[in-house]
């Protein structure tokens, strides 16, 4: 698994552009070693979570598409089964919501720790603190990825299939995605170091926004006088571009748009934010 | 700063704010609200753990801080590696800087002796490329050949500092920081990074050495400063310093 993320970030820096920078002088080599400098350290800190998150676990790898199966399940008994919700292919339905809340949420509820959890290493050394972040939201996208292969099982279950603009759409939605829940994931690890509240916090208002986000129920459920609640949320347009490729329904630009917009500016806040407090981070831990 | 100086602290002040004093909750912030405007507009800093501190390490040079717990030691060489912010002065600093770890900082109990020396290389500043190259060595170093694929929480302390110490032996700094973590290792361990840092002094490495042992500083260093409530009081040659520590010491 490591090794594939490391193949990955290769690529992602690839050979020739070290060739075409190293060619132009000391201040270039400079820069060289330091892409170098941050890929490792991306590396490294993505392959460290890998390996501890599943360590020492008999189902290892499975427990990662298994826990958001398993709450898939659950919601679908609660509202196919007993509640009886009228919506085609609900599980189906459900899934293509909740596989990315998940991402989200994980992310965000385990940014608490991001910072607080390197405590002694933020005493220490000098390294772009971010890169923590970075590093467990990476993570979480992995596992994400993992999981959209089970989306495509069920796809194929209910006689969809992937089509081409997945190509443009899906790496688009994923760095929209990336950029709001940096974004988040930078003010809450950011703030928990001066408000351990924060933990507390977060726990409650992700467990808020998820039931007000359509992740379990259609947009034409939310009553006319509440349809404004999608706009607001960042991650509601979100949810519904994603659903609508999984499901192989057109994506509305309007809501492509708007998703794009707030996750832009909720990255800028989150990054701002996190940069006017960063020196003082070695103090307050 | 004069051109053969490694690090160069110009009249540094270093205070930390009230709030990294006072609780962080938001209950205590709400329950206390007066009391944390008032000190909010006060600005009036709460601790200061270096005041109004100069000196110069010239490059190549073993430069020792000594003082008693608490007297501004961690904070002089958290300003030197670059995590502290001064709050008046300057620190100015060349080259490439290794901080020798505190014992179990950048490593993971979870991962193994040989996962954590990458993990620790790479967030000192080597690319994993030097550190893979470098393995056999780094491993011979720590002689810990038989536990290094075997989680780290099964190590002693003394094992884990000599991962510590094996991989800042081969980081090639410019200005190597040692905060105190020797003293864990055995005997025979200690007399191997002494020699190390012996090794480090003829490549004209600068060291700072943080420590206790006044034994090691006379050995050691070549200068040497005492620290007392964040202000200089003796600088110059080690025995000197030591005789004034020491000194101190015997005062109640």
């Amino acid at each position: 698994m490591a090794d594939i993320i490391r193949r990955i970030l290769d690529g992602l820096v690839s050979r020739q552009d070290f060739a075409s920078i190293i060619a132009t002088g000391p201040e270039q080599v400079v820069r060289r070693s330091q892409i170098i400098y941050y890929r490792d350290l991306i590396w490294v800190l993505v392959a460290k979570e890998l390996k501890l998150r599943y360590k020492n676990t008999v189902l290892g790898y499975v427990w990662s598409v298994l826990n958001p199966l398993v709450f898939a399940m659950v919601f679908f008994v609660m509202f196919k089964v007993i509640m009886r919700l009228s919506v085609e292919n609900y599980a189906l339905f459900l899934i293509t919501g909740l596989f990315p809340w998940q991402w989200f949420s994980n992310s965000v509820t385990a940014s608490n720790n991001f910072f607080l959890g390197n405590s002694s290493l933020i005493k220490r050394v000098k390294f772009p603190r971010y890169f923590l972040v970075l590093a467990g939201v990476l993570n979480d996208l992995i596992h994400f990825a993992l999981s959209i292969l089970v989306i495509v099982i069920f796809m194929l279950v209910y006689h969809k299939h992937p089509s081409l603009s997945w190509v443009l759409l899906l790496p688009f939605l994923v760095v929209v995605q990336f950029l709001l829940t940096m974004g988040i994931a930078l003010m809450v690890s950011t703030c928990n170091l001066f408000f351990r509240d924060m933990e507390r916090l977060t726990g409650i208002l992700v467990m808020i926004w998820f039931y007000v986000t359509p992740v379990l129920f259609p947009l034409n459920m939310i009553p006319p006088r509440f349809q404004w609640t999608i706009f607001a949320n960042p991650m509601g347009s979100l949810v519904i571009c994603w659903r609508s490729l999984f499901l192989g329904v057109p994506l509305s630009p309007f809501h492509l748009a708007q998703a794009a917009a707030w996750a832009a500016l909720i990255f800028v806040t989150g990054f701002g934010i996190y940069r006017s407090l960063e020196w003082r981070f070695a103090e307050i831990v | 700063m004069s051109s053969d100086a490694a690090v160069h602290f110009h009249e540094v002040t270093k205070c930390y704010s009230s709030s990294r004093i006072t609780s962080r909750s938001m209950k205590d912030v709400i329950l206390h609200l007066p009391r944390h405007i008032a000190a909010l507009s006060r600005k009036k800093p709460a601790f200061c753990a270096l005041d109004d501190v100069s000196f110069e390490v010239r490059r190549g040079e073993c430069f020792g801080i000594i003082g008693r717990n608490g007297s501004g030691k961690s904070t002089a060489l958290g300003l030197i590696a670059g995590v502290l912010r001064p709050s008046r002065g300057a620190v100015e600093t060349q080259g490439k800087i290794a901080p020798l770890l505190e014992l179990g900082a950048g490593f993971h109990p979870e991962l193994s002796g040989r996962d954590n020396i990458v993990l620790n290389g790479i967030l000192l500043g080597l690319t994993r490329e030097l550190i893979l190259k470098h393995m056999a060595q780094i491993i011979a170093f720590s002689e810990l050949e038989s536990f290094i694929d075997q989680p780290l929480r099964t190590f002693s302390t003394g094992m884990m500092a000599r991962l510590g110490f094996s991989v800042a032996a081969h980081l090639n700094p410019d200005i190597l920081l040692v905060d105190e973590v020797l003293a864990v290792g055995d005997e025979a361990f200690q007399e191997k990074c002494l020699k190390k840092m012996a090794e480090f002094r003829t490549a004209k490495v600068t060291m700072i050495f943080v420590t206790h042992n006044l034994k090691d500083l006379e050995r050691i260093c070549d200068r040497a400063t005492l620290l007392d409530a964040g202000r200089i009081v003796e600088i110059g040659n080690p025995q000197d310093v030591v005789r004034e520590y020491r000194k101190r010491l015997a005062q109640p």
